[in-house]
């Protein structure tokens, strides 16, 4: 190793992760974004990441948290929140204390309520700037860090935004490395008492599993291959919809009545 | 003047050996303790070496004659030369037997030299193209220095000249053959391998017809025990004398299904390296067939080093080892079946893979989304595990949730999810129901083995695994399993016992055999072309059972036409060890192989018993044979008992269910 020296420090970085939901199996597992914000974390130079996780530790979150372990921690931060506690405050409280220069997130959580407001939230609180659907941390230089943004359909936006900043990833960021037994065996769980703010609503809610949604049927009457790739390959076109401007919200709500009743949504 | 030189060189060489053979020792003693019977390892070593050992040998005739000559010579004269020339008691029979002794060695070592005029590609070179000079200079000069002791020449025959130039000869000879036995060189492995059989790490696998093919368990319990090996010295002892054992006659490169494809794997270089890494220092010495690297021939010696407590597979840049040496390996134990030194190179190859995996997180190619998919879903492709029976679902599988006990558990394994296996399970479900077995299926509750999970070096996954199948076996009860998957066979009958399962496990084709020999199927005459049979590695060397499958096709009128390879030494078709989901590069791919070995037989059809091996053989493209398995085969060709007597109805016994 060539001496070096620097005259920034090294960055701090703090991923929140989140205790993930196997689609099929409903198993506790690394949150698919959240990985892969770690995974971007790890792929920064000269960078001091934290992982940091809200919520409470049992057998089935132990197995997720241990999966962040496993891509190469020593420690894990588990800022204490019993279930259905509203952790919004409890994670700004505790990053504004230990001001990390760039939060990373994922999207939306896999279990909960899975909003996705989170990052939105964070920033609002901490006055800080946020950037959803990142794919990659170009570089980071005098306090400003340059960004790359996913956009439907593959195309990118390079964007730069001053730190501290948090930023949510998009699943088209690269894919989490493997997580190891041995580092997630041995990994250490700090536990950090927080702040417990209830969540009032929260308790008064009905949770139910979530029905496939509806989805409609492309019929393609193709001839040929080369019609049946076209089909398959063609922007999805909103085709016969209309744009309504200058109505009265009555005009609105009957014009939304009726294409519901359409499209039989509504009988 | 001989009279008092040659006990001094005799003595002397021995002695020298005595300091070698306490470095070597010391060099082995780096690995991890090891529970080892000594004494009755030691009791048991010469039959293993008489028996097992010559058993091996013994598939090359030559080369056991003159394995027999050279080194039965050679321990008989060395003895002997003690007696009569290192304490001088020529007197009676015993010079006459020391002449008959060398003589018998020069003989063998002659063999020795025609093996070596031409050698080919499998053997060594370097030191050893100079072993059967020096195994000719030692019988040489014992012989003629015992002709004056037994009086056949005059004591002061010859001048001192001659003397002197007979004592270098014999220096030369105890050199190579006493004194480099036990500091490297090529005499090495007769010190190393004696040992090696007596402190074996599986005696259970001597002694006739017995195997030993489970790979063992890692202590997961204990938070300070290694996970898998990361340096040389990670290996236990014994495992670390076993590689100091190889002679490097390279059968187990002849015979690699990974080296003949040219993927980066030679296991002879692999148990050099790892004798290198014992030692410490650098590959440059090895003089075999380096590993291939795709498309370049061979991968440069000398650019790999290493020490004992240094890593074997480095993060990034080279160590003594590249990952992709130990993920090309398929697990076939082609190698381990034909190592006259009975080295166990798998057991190393899995040892060195779970460290990478359990360790590094370095599983390469889909390895790591199949090992998320086995720890989230029980399968590894992913599937929703309540889907498991799906292709039954006409079928009206009895379960065992509702039965609670049967005669036969059928183990489906994760062909269930393959729409081409379903198709063998439907054909084995129809024979079982034409011999009216009593079985039933676990369904949704069955897990994958762990087989996948085990090979790639995942061993939490695979206890995780295991312990749950177990769980829910115990709570029902049946006679036996009988399973379509060879290596849901192994790792149910060979490796949950470790874990607190034993069960009584048969492949479908030895279950099959039962049923025909007990008259409980009757087959319509084979009117189909030529048939080859392929035996899958994980029912063949791992479980001993080649006579089973053939015996059913033989009911079913067919006469296999054997491949070139066949029995314990059939070629691998390239699927077993997770090696198709690391997906090593190679030149050749191993499936391709396989089935030009089924065209030179000039079969049209090749049964199989592995769904593995259906998937790999069917993968062929412009294959030259259809792949069948043998349940297929038997479920087309069912006709009705004929213990019903004369009413022979014309309805079908079974019902078509395909």
């Amino acid at each position: 190793m060539r001496p070096e020296i620097r005259d920034t420090p090294s960055l701090e970085v703090t991923v929140l992760v989140s205790v993930g939901r196997h689609p099929l199996t409903g198993r506790g597992r690394r949150a698919d974004q959240d990985a892969r914000g770690v995974e971007l974390a790890r792929g920064l130079p000269e960078a001091e990441v934290q992982l940091l996780h809200a919520g409470t530790l049992n057998e089935g979150s132990e197995t997720a948290l241990r999966g962040y372990l496993g891509m190469g921690f020593d420690a894990l931060t588990l800022l204490e929140q019993p279930e259905g506690a509203d952790i919004l405050p409890a994670l700004a409280e505790t990053l504004d204390e230990a001001s990390p220069q760039l939060v990373i997130t994922g999207e939306c959580a896999e279990r909960g309520e899975g909003s996705g407001l989170l990052p939105y939230l964070l920033a609002e609180r901490l006055g800080w700037p946020t950037v959803s659907g990142v794919v990659a941390v170009e570089g980071i230089a005098a306090g400003v860090a340059t960004l790359l943004q996913a956009l439907p359909r593959g195309q990118r936006r390079r964007l730069e935004v001053r730190l501290p900043a948090i930023v949510s990833v998009d699943g088209a960021a690269p894919a989490p490395r493997q997580s190891a037994y041995g580092p997630a065996r041995r990994g250490q769980l700090a536990f950090v008492p927080g702040a417990v703010s209830l969540d009032d609503d929260w308790a008064g809610w009905q949770v139910q599993r979530a029905r496939k949604r509806p989805k409609r049927l492309k019929i393609v009457k193709a001839a040929s291959a080369r019609d049946r790739f076209k089909a398959a390959a063609a922007k999805a076109e909103g085709g016969g919809g209309q744009v309504l401007e200058d109505v009265t919200p009555e005009q609105g709500a009957a014009a939304i009545f009726k294409l519901l009743k359409d499209e039989g949504v509504l009988r | 003047m001989l009279d008092t030189l040659l006990p001094i060189l005799i003595f002397a060489a021995l002695g020298l050996a005595a300091i070698g053979a306490w470095r070597r020792v010391r060099l082995w003693r780096q690995g991890r303790p090891s529970k080892v019977a000594i004494l009755r390892g030691l009791a048991a070593m010469p039959r293993r070496y008489l028996v097992d050992l010559h058993h091996v040998v013994a598939r090359d005739k030559v080369m056991s004659n003159t394995h027999v000559a050279t080194a039965g010579g050679f321990v008989a004269a060395m003895g002997l030369a003690i007696v009569v020339h290192g304490l001088g008691l020529a007197e009676g029979v015993l010079g006459w037997l020391l002449l008959a002794a060398s003589a018998a060695m020069f003989v063998g070592s002659l063999f020795v030299a025609r093996r070596r005029r031409n050698p080919s590609a499998r053997l060594s070179k370097g030191p050893w193209m100079r072993l059967p000079k020096s195994l000719m200079a030692f019988s040489l000069s014992v012989f003629a220095i015992t002709l004056p002791a037994v009086g056949l020449l005059p004591e002061d025959f010859g001048s001192w000249v001659v003397a002197v130039a007979l004592v270098a000869v014999l220096v030369w000879g105890l050199g190579e053959m006493v004194f480099g036995m036990t500091w490297g060189g090529p005499m090495k492995h007769a010190f190393a391998g004696a040992l090696h059989l007596a402190f074996h790490r599986r005696p259970e696998r001597f002694g006739e017809g017995n195997r030993s093919t489970g790979l063992k368990a890692l202590d997961l319990d204990n938070p300070k025990a290694p996970l898998g090996v990361e340096t040389p010295s990670d290996f236990t002892w014994n495992q670390l004398l076993g590689f100091d054992a190889c002679v490097q006659c390279g059968r187990c490169e002849a015979v690699c299904p990974a080296f003949a494809a040219g993927q980066p794997l030679n296991p002879k270089k692999l148990i050099q390296d790892m004798v290198v890494g014992l030692a410490g220092g650098s590959d440059a010495g090895y003089a075999g067939s380096p590993h291939p690297s795709q498309g370049l021939g061979g991968k440069p010696v000398g650019e790999h080093h290493g020490t004992p407590h240094g890593p074997i597979v480095a993060r990034d840049g080279k160590a003594l080892v590249d990952a992709d040496t130990l993920w090309s390996c398929t697990t076939c134990r082609a190698c381990v079946e034909e190592c006259p030194m009975m080295i166990e190179h798998v057991d190393a190859i899995v040892d060195m893979r779970r460290f990478l995996t359990l360790e590094h997180g370095n599983t390469p190619g889909k390895g790591a989304e199949v090992l998320d998919n086995l720890i989230a879903t029980d399968n590894p492709g992913g599937f929703d595990p309540g889907s498991r029976l799906h292709w039954a679902a006409d079928l009206n599988l009895p379960l065992m949730a509702d039965v609670k006990q049967t005669d036969v558990l059928l183990w489906l394994g994760d062909g269930a999810f393959d729409m081409r296996n379903q198709r063998t399970l439907r054909a084995f479900v129809k024979v079982l129901r034409a011999a009216e077995v009593d079985f039933a299926v676990l369904g949704n509750e069955e897990r994958d083995s762990g087989d996948v999970a085990r090979r790639l070096g995942d061993e939490a996954t695979f206890q995780s695994l295991a312990k749950r199948n177990i769980a829910t076996l115990s709570q029902y009860r049946f006679q036996r399993i009988v399973t379509c998957d060879p290596h849901s066979f192994h790792v149910l009958g060979n490796e949950y016992g470790e874990l607190g399962g034993a069960y009584d496990v048969c492949h479908h084709s030895t279950f099959i055999a039962e049923l025909y020999d007990a008259g409980r199927l009757a087959f319509a005459p084979w009117k189909g072309g030529n048939v080859t049979y392929h035996d899958p590695c994980y029912l063949g060397r791992y479980n001993g059972e080649y006579d089973a499958p053939r015996n059913v096709l033989k009911a079913l009128g067919i006469e296999v036409k054997e491949m070139a390879r066949s029995g314990f030494r059939s070629r691998c078709c390239g699927g077993g060890g997770g090696a198709p989901i690391t997906d090593i590069p190679g030149e050749r791919r191993i499936p391709d192989m396989r089935m030009n070995d089924v065209k030179e037989t000039g079969a049209e059809l090749v049964a199989v018993g592995c769904p593995q091996c259906t998937a790999m053989l069917e993968g062929v493209v412009d294959g030259p044979a259809e792949v069948r398995d043998i349940a297929e085969l038997v479920a087309d060709a069912l006709v009705e008992t004929p213990a019903d007597g004369e009413t022979q109805s014309q309805r079908p016994l079974a019902v078509e269910v395909v």
